[in-house]
């Protein structure tokens, strides 16, 4: 079995590229997708939580997870079509009519 | 082997059933209505908010845990859901009209509003973090829909897109933070929390601290507490006006109850640390908030501002975690929902064709083209800055009070400086309002829909009357935070 340290750190690292992704990238689908890898972060390092303290919460919890992600990308998704048919544009840095 | 399942106590979740219900036949009526009649819709779901409403006061002193003590009902929760099903009723008013004038006058607005309305009267229920985070994500994405409704308007897709951006990605880290909390003790039911962390002497673990400062970022967001307060300006700004004083009272009244939960029942071990980090956050919170609206030359981003100002305030409640402090909190949502709502509707009156109304500019002579409207603005502004007699200084008094009985002497001094700044920027719009030259008479004057001035008059006597007589409200605000006193 693998230990559940090595989990964790996995899951770390991987949402540490989600973050990074999400704040550096310029294009909105490369955000989001980060924003995508950060919640499977959580859910693996729920799985591997649930899996060392034998509750099943954890895996539960896991599966409400994406069942939000895929909302969230389906709304997600709906806006960024609505921006760009005002604007042309996915580009986050061109989304600055209201500054300040 | 059979396994029985637990019957779950479904005269708890009333007012529940009954949101979905009336937001689901809501948008099958949408159907059968003629594009030039929505507001049909819109009425039948303000009579519905108004039914739930009264409904849900017969929940007072109801008290049940039900869900395998995952939902709660105590009257914490109750006086909260009175907020948002108040606050709603208050935005359907305001909005029928203006949703006509900006021509996006859809069925769905109302559906929207009211699955946001269920997902935060879950928030306020939620004994367990995963319930928080379902009804969080419920209230969230309906919440991001409604700010981007004018889809047309660039400036409100923009608004939708920023709010969607930022709040998934705080979301993420806001389950993080519940994945965290649930390896260490091994449970995400708070009850659960706060008696393994008393037995395993966990208040100094470092992997729980981690995880009380990812929890405190994932509620911040939609309190709009400093650092994370970016979004709310530009979403403030470019959402249909209704929608920013919707998500300026409701999502941040949510999120304060669920913060209160969460920080007082499950982390409340944790204090000492907890009160560290909020003293801090409050402190910018309300300056930030402050020192930022008064450059602001936008009410609806200076309203923005002063929404974040507030949040610091009521912090101060929570900071205290003590009676009057939670208390103060609970009263405080009152008022504001009385008095943001109001200068909101205002904003709205100010809206007609060809206008937007939304500049400090636009304020000027409303004392003579509109007396009644300027008169009930300056008793918002007054309630907002917390003069007496309106029911903003009530609140303040308590939340101040609680803080200085908890020896919070010198935030309590910060929190005084701010709301004289406050005061210098509050009244630069009664200032354009009666000392302000009234524009030139080809403009249309200023003339509120019927829906809007009873709602504007609506939250102005309760401003007032609250001011003067809070006893009552205070006393109730008192008896809900009872649930709370084995954790203070």
């Amino acid at each position: 079995m693998i230990p559940v340290n090595h989990v964790i750190v996995l899951s770390l690292v991987i949402f540490a590229i989600g973050i990074i992704g999400a704040l550096s990238r310029r294009n909105v689908f490369i955000v989001l997708m980060s924003i995508e890898l950060m919640l499977n972060a959580v859910n693996l390092a729920l799985v591997g939580f649930s899996s060392q303290l034998a509750n099943l919460t954890g895996q539960i919890l896991a599966l409400f997870v994406i069942t939000v992600a895929a909302g969230e990308a389906a709304v997600g998704l709906a806006i960024v079509v609505a921006v760009y048919r005002n604007r042309h544009s996915v580009n986050v840095d061109n989304m600055n009519i209201m500054k300040w | 082997m059979t396994t029985v399942l637990p019957v779950p106590n479904l005269a708890a979740i009333g007012p529940e059933i009954l949101v979905t219900v009336l937001a689901c036949g809501l948008l099958l009526v949408d159907l059968f209505i003629p594009k030039d009649r929505k507001r049909a819709v819109g009425i039948l779901a303000l009579a519905g908010t108004v039914v739930t409403a009264l409904f849900t006061m017969r929940y007072w002193n109801y008290s049940a845990t039900t869900f395998s003590g995952m939902f709660v009902v105590d009257n914490f929760a109750v006086i909260f859901k009175e907020v948002f099903l108040f606050a709603t009723a208050i935005t359907i008013l305001i909005s029928l009209r203006y949703l006509e004038i900006e021509k996006v006058s859809l069925g769905e607005y109302y559906a929207l509003m009211l699955f946001c309305t269920l997902g935060m009267m879950v928030m306020v229920s939620a004994a367990d973090l995963v319930v928080i985070y379902i009804g969080l994500e419920t209230m969230a994405l309906s919440v991001y829909v409604l700010s981007g409704f004018m889809r047309f308007n660039v400036k409100s897709s923009e608004a939708a897109l920023k709010y969607f951006l930022v709040g998934v990605f705080i979301s993420g880290i806001l389950l993080y933070g519940i994945a965290l909390t649930y390896g260490v003790v091994g449970s995400t039911n708070l009850n659960a929390i706060a008696e393994t962390i008393k037995l395993k002497g966990l208040k100094d673990n470092p992997v729980l601290m981690i995880a009380m400062f990812l929890l405190a970022a994932g509620f911040g967001l939609e309190i709009a507490m400093a650092p994370f307060h970016f979004w709310a300006p530009d979403v403030y700004e470019g959402s249909p006006t209704p929608v920013t004083a919707f998500i300026s009272v409701a999502p941040k009244a949510a999120a304060f109850a669920a913060l209160i939960r969460v920080f007082v029942v499950g982390i409340g071990l944790m204090a000492p640390h907890w009160q560290v980090l909020l003293w801090v956050i409050a402190a910018l919170t309300m300056t930030i908030g402050n020192v930022t609206a008064a450059l602001q030359s936008n009410v609806k981003r200076m309203l923005a501002y002063s929404s974040i100002a507030h949040a610091g305030y009521m912090l101060l409640g929570i900071l205290a975690a003590n009676t009057t402090g939670l208390a103060g909190v609970a009263f405080y949502f009152f008022a504001y929902a009385f008095m943001n709502m109001g200068a909101f509707g205002v904003i709205i009156l100010l809206r007609r064709e060809g206008i937007v109304g939304d500049e400090v500019d636009d304020f000027k002579g409303l004392a003579h083209t509109n007396p009644m409207a300027a008169l009930l603005m300056v008793v918002f502004l007054l309630s907002l800055t917390g003069i007496p007699p309106t029911a903003g200084f009530i609140g303040k008094f308590l939340l101040f009070s609680a803080a200085i009985k908890a020896g919070f002497y010198w935030l309590v001094v910060i929190a005084v400086l701010n709301s004289v700044v406050s005061l210098f920027y509050y009244f630069r719009i009664a200032q354009a309002m009666y000392m302000g030259e009234a524009p030139d008479s080809s403009i249309p004057r200023p003339q509120g829909a019927p829906s809007l001035t009873v709602a504007i008059a609506i939250v102005g006597i309760l401003t007032l009357f609250f001011g003067i007589y809070p006893h009552h409200l205070v006393e109730l605000a008192k008896a809900s935070v009872t649930t709370f006193i084995p954790f203070l």
